[in-house]
C-alpha cells in the first residue's frame, strides 16, 4: 500500500490537469474493469461484487493536488504565479518546484539581509512572490512556461519517526484515497461499488459533482486525509484529529452534516471490529461530500479520512498505522454494508 | 574535480557555524593536494600553507553555513530550535531539515494549519517560537540521539535551472571554498608555485572572528577575501548589487585596500574577465573586516561570487561568473610574483 501511494503522489496533477494520475490509475486497474471518463475527466469504475446492493453505494476520492499556476511571466524571465487550492503561503519560501516543462525553478525573496525589519516580519501573498528558472528574459522563460501552465511541490517520499511510523509527501492529500479504492478495485467485494477518481476537488470539490451525476448513489463514503493540528504545545479539541488514533470518520464540517446513522454506524463498526477510529474535534475543512449530497435526488454522506499534518504544503504527514487502520475500516465498511 | 561535482561534495557535507567538522574533513582532503601543509586549528579551520615565491597571500573563504541549533526537547518529539547563523527568518514554515545527533535524523519544521492560525498574525512570518520540529519520534527516543544544542540543516538539492545557474543550499560560502580550489588546481596545472596561506574558517556566519586568528598566524603579507554577495532579485536596488552572469564583484570600501581594488580591475580587463565593481561605504560584512585589523594590519582586496537568496536553502549562482572568479583570483596570484 505504502508503495502505490508513493508512487501515486509522485505523479504531477494539480487540480485541472489530473490527467497523468488518471492514465496511471487505469493503467492499474485488473484487466476488464469496467470504467468510464466523464467530460470533466472523473474516472468512474464500476466494480462488480458478490451481489448488488439495494442501496447503490459509491466511494470518492479525488485525483488532484494543490500547486501552482502561471499567471504572468516578467520581462526579466521571472514567472508570477497564484495558489490552486488554499496553500499557506510561508510553506512556499525557499523551495523548489517544477514546471510541467520538467525545468526546475525556486521560489525565494528579496534577499533578506536587504530588507527592512517591518518587511521582514511580514509574510508576502502568492501574487507578489515569482518562480525563478534561471531565464535571463521574458522569451528564454516563454520556452519553458506559458500562461496557464502549472508548477507543483518538489518533494522526495521519506519514511521517518519512530519505526520510520511516519511518512511525508506531497500529494498525500488525496492519493491516499486514490490507493484505497485503487487496492480494493482488485479484491473481492461482496457487493457492487462505483468508485468515483474525481478531479478539482480543491477549487471547490467541481468534479465530485459530475461524478456523482455519473453513478447516482444512495449512499456514498468519501475517502479523504484531514488536518491534524496535533502539533507541539497544540492540546485537547483544538487539535482537530490526532495522528496515530485512527481513522477520522466526522459527524460535520464546513460542507456538510454528515449522515448522523452512517456516522454512528461507522464508529460503532470500528469498535466492534477493534478498528482504532476517532472523530473530528473541531468543525472545519469542508471535502467532496458538499457537492455529492446535493446531486440527483441526494445521497447519505459519510467521510473517513486519515488524519495528517500540513495539510497542503509540500511536506504533509502521516502515520502509517493510521494507512492501515483506515483501510481496515473501510473495508469492513463494505462487508457490513448490508 | 569538475567543478559541478566540487561543488556537489563541499555543499552536500553539512557545517553549521560552531560545528564544522564535517565541512572541514571533506575541505582538507580537498586542499591537500595544492600545499606543502595542511592542519585544521584551534577553532577548527582548515589551514594550508603553500610554500613558493613572491609575497605570502592570504586567502579565504568560509566554511561554515548556516543553520539552526536544538534549544529544548519536548513531548511527543517536538524539538525547539533557534537560528544559527541568519537563516531568512521566512523559509522556516514548513522546512524539513535533518537534525545532525548522533545519527541524521529527518524532521520538519511545523506551519500551522488554518483553524489554529491566530487573526493577528494574519499576513505575518510565523515567529521561531511558534514553531517547532517535528521528528516522529518519542521525548525519550530524541533525548538518547539529540543533545541540547545539536545542529539542524534545512534539507536542499542539488538543483539545475536554465543556463549556467545552479541551486543549492550552503553555496554561502562554499562556493568560494571551491572556487580557491579551483585556482588552486589551475595554477599547479600550470607550474605555478605561490607563497600562499589558504583559510577554510570556520564561524563567520555568527561572527567572523576565527578569521582573526587565522590571519594572526599566517605571516600574510596581503589578503584576498571571498566570499559571496548579492545578486539583485526584485525589489532590490541597483546600487549595492550585483547582476547574476556578469562576473566576478570587484569590492571597493574603506577597509579594502586601493591598491588591491585596482590591480583586480585591472587584471580583469587585461584578461578579458568580466567584472563588477561592489561599493560598501564602511565595513564589508565579510572576513576582511577582521583580516585587516590582524596584527599591524593585512592590506585586503575582496573578490565576490553574485549570488541569489542568500541564506536560504535555495542559494544560486552562475557557473560562468564562478568561473570568471576563479580565472580572476589565479591572475592575481600569478601577478603577485608566484608566476617567478
Amino acid at each position: 500500500m505504502i508503495d502505490l501511494i508513493k508512487s501515486l503522489c509522485e505523479i504531477p496533477g494539480v487540480s485541472g490537469r489530473e490527467d497523468a494520475v488518471r492514465d496511471f490509475i487505469i493503467s492499474k486497474l485488473p484487466a476488464g474493469t469496467d470504467y468510464t471518463v466523464d467530460n470533466l475527466g472523473n474516472l468512474i469504475v464500476h466494480k462488480k461484487g458478490a451481489k448488488t446492493p439495494e442501496k447503490k453505494l459509491m466511494m470518492c476520492a479525488h485525483m488532484d493536488e494543490v500547486g501552482l499556476i502561471i499567471t504572468y511571466i516578467t520581462d526579466d524571465g521571472l514567472l508570477k504565479f497564484n495558489e490552486i487550492g488554499g496553500i499557506d503561503p510561508a510553506v512556499l519560501i525557499g523551495r523548489t518546484v517544477t514546471l510541467e516543462s520538467g525545468a526546475k525553478g525556486v521560489i525565494a525573496l528579496k534577499h533578506i539581509h536587504l530588507i527592512e525589519k517591518d518587511e521582514r516580519e511580514k509574510l508576502p501573498k502568492h501574487t507578489d512572490m515569482y518562480i525563478d528558472i534561471g531565464a535571463k528574459s521574458k522569451e528564454e522563460a516563454e520556452k519553458y512556461a506559458y500562461l496557464g501552465s502549472y508548477a507543483t511541490f518538489d518533494c522526495d517520499f521519506t519514511e521517518f519517526g519512530t519505526d520510520n511510523r511516519f511518512v511525508r509527501m506531497k500529494a498525500l492529500d488525496d492519493r491516499a484515497g486514490c490507493a484505497f479504492m485503487l487496492k480494493l478495485i482488485g479484491e473481492d467485494l461482496p457487493y457492487d461499488v462505483d468508485f468515483a477518481f474525481d478531479v478539482q476537488e480543491e477549487i471547490g470539490t467541481v468534479g465530485a459533482f459530475a461524478a456523482t451525476y455519473g453513478i447516482m448513489p444512495d449512499v456514498c463514503v468519501v475517502l479523504e486525509t484531514t488536518t491534524a493540528g496535533d502539533i507541539d504545545g497544540v492540546e485537547g479539541d483544538k487539535r482537530a484529529c490526532v495522528l496515530g488514533d485512527g481513522p477520522v470518520v466526522s459527524y460535520m464540517d464546513r460542507g456538510t452534516i454528515y449522515d448522523h446513522d452512517l456516522y454512528k454506524d461507522t464508529m460503532n463498526l470500528a469498535k466492534e471490529k477493534g478498528i482504532k477510529a476517532q472523530t473530528k474535534t473541531l468543525i472545519a475543512g469542508g471535502n467532496d461530500s458538499r457537492a455529492v449530497k446535493t446531486v440527483g435526488e441526494g445521497a447519505r454522506v459519510i467521510a473517513i479520512s486519515i488524519p495528517t499534518r500540513y495539510l497542503h504544503s509540500p511536506n504533509c504527514v502521516m502515520n502509517k498505522d493510521d494507512i492501515s487502520a483506515t483501510y481496515t475500516l473501510i473495508k469492513a465498511f463494505i462487508e457490513d454494508y448490508e | 574535480m569538475e567543478t559541478i561535482e566540487l561543488l556537489k561534495t563541499l555543499t552536500s557535507t553539512y557545517g553549521v557555524s560552531g560545528s564544522e567538522e564535517a565541512a572541514a574533513a571533506v575541505a582538507r582532503d580537498l586542499l591537500k593536494p595544492y600545499v606543502d601543509e595542511v592542519r585544521i586549528d584551534n577553532r577548527g579551520s582548515v589551514i594550508g600553507t603553500a610554500n613558493g615565491t613572491g609575497p605570502k597571500i592570504l586567502l579565504d573563504a568560509h566554511l561554515d553555513q548556516c543553520g539552526y541549533i536544538v534549544t529544548s526537547i519536548n513531548d511527543r518529539g517536538f524539538l525547539k530550535f533557534s537560528r544559527c547563523g541568519g537563516m531568512d527568518e521566512r523559509v522556516a514554515s514548513g522546512l524539513p531539515v535533518t537534525v545532525l545527533g548522533k545519527k541524521p535524523i529527518f524532521g520538519i519544521i511545523s506551519s500551522i494549519p488554518p483553524h489554529l492560525a491566530k487573526e493577528e498574525d494574519e499576513g505575518k512570518v510565523k515567529k521561531e517560537e511558534d514553531l517547532c520540529i517535528d521528528t516522529g519520534l518519542t521525548k525519550e527516543e530524541c533525548e538518547s540521539l539529540i543533545t541540547l544544542g545539536d545542529r539542524i540543516v534545512p534539507n536542499y538539492k542539488f538543483e539545475k535551472l536554465l543556463g549556467n545557474q545552479i541551486c543549492s543550499g550552503a553555496f554561502d560560502d562554499r562556493s568560494c571554498v571551491a572556487i580557491i580550489l579551483k585556482a588552486l588546481e589551475t595554477l599547479k596545472a600550470c607550474g605555478v608555485k605561490p607563497n600562499l596561506s589558504v583559510h577554510f574558517t570556520v564561524q563567520e556566519e555568527v561572527n567572523g572572528q576565527a578569521a582573526k586568528n587565522d590571519a594572526f598566524a599566517s605571516g600574510a603579507d596581503e589578503a584576498i577575501i571571498l566570499d559571496v554577495s548579492f545578486a539583485k532579485t526584485p525589489g532590490c536596488k541597483d546600487e549595492g548589487t550585483g547582476i547574476m552572469g556578469k562576473g566576478p564583484m570587484i569590492g571597493i570600501a574603506p577597509v579594502l585596500d586601493n591598491e588591491i581594488f585596482a590591480k583586480l580591475k585591472d587584471l580583469a580587463t587585461k584578461n578579458n574577465i568580466p567584472y563588477q565593481v561592489e561599493v560598501m561605504n564602511g565595513d564589508t560584512g565579510t572576513h576582511a573586516d577582521e583580516v585587516i585589523m590582524t596584527k599591524s594590519g593585512i592590506k585586503t582586496g575582496m573578490i565576490s561570487l553574485p549570488l541569489k537568496f542568500m541564506h536560504t536553502p535555495v542559494e544560486v549562482i552562475d557557473t560562468e561568473d564562478f568561473d570568471n572568479c576563479v580565472k580572476l583570483l589565479c591572475e592575481f596570484i600569478k601577478s603577485e610574483g608566484g608566476n617567478k
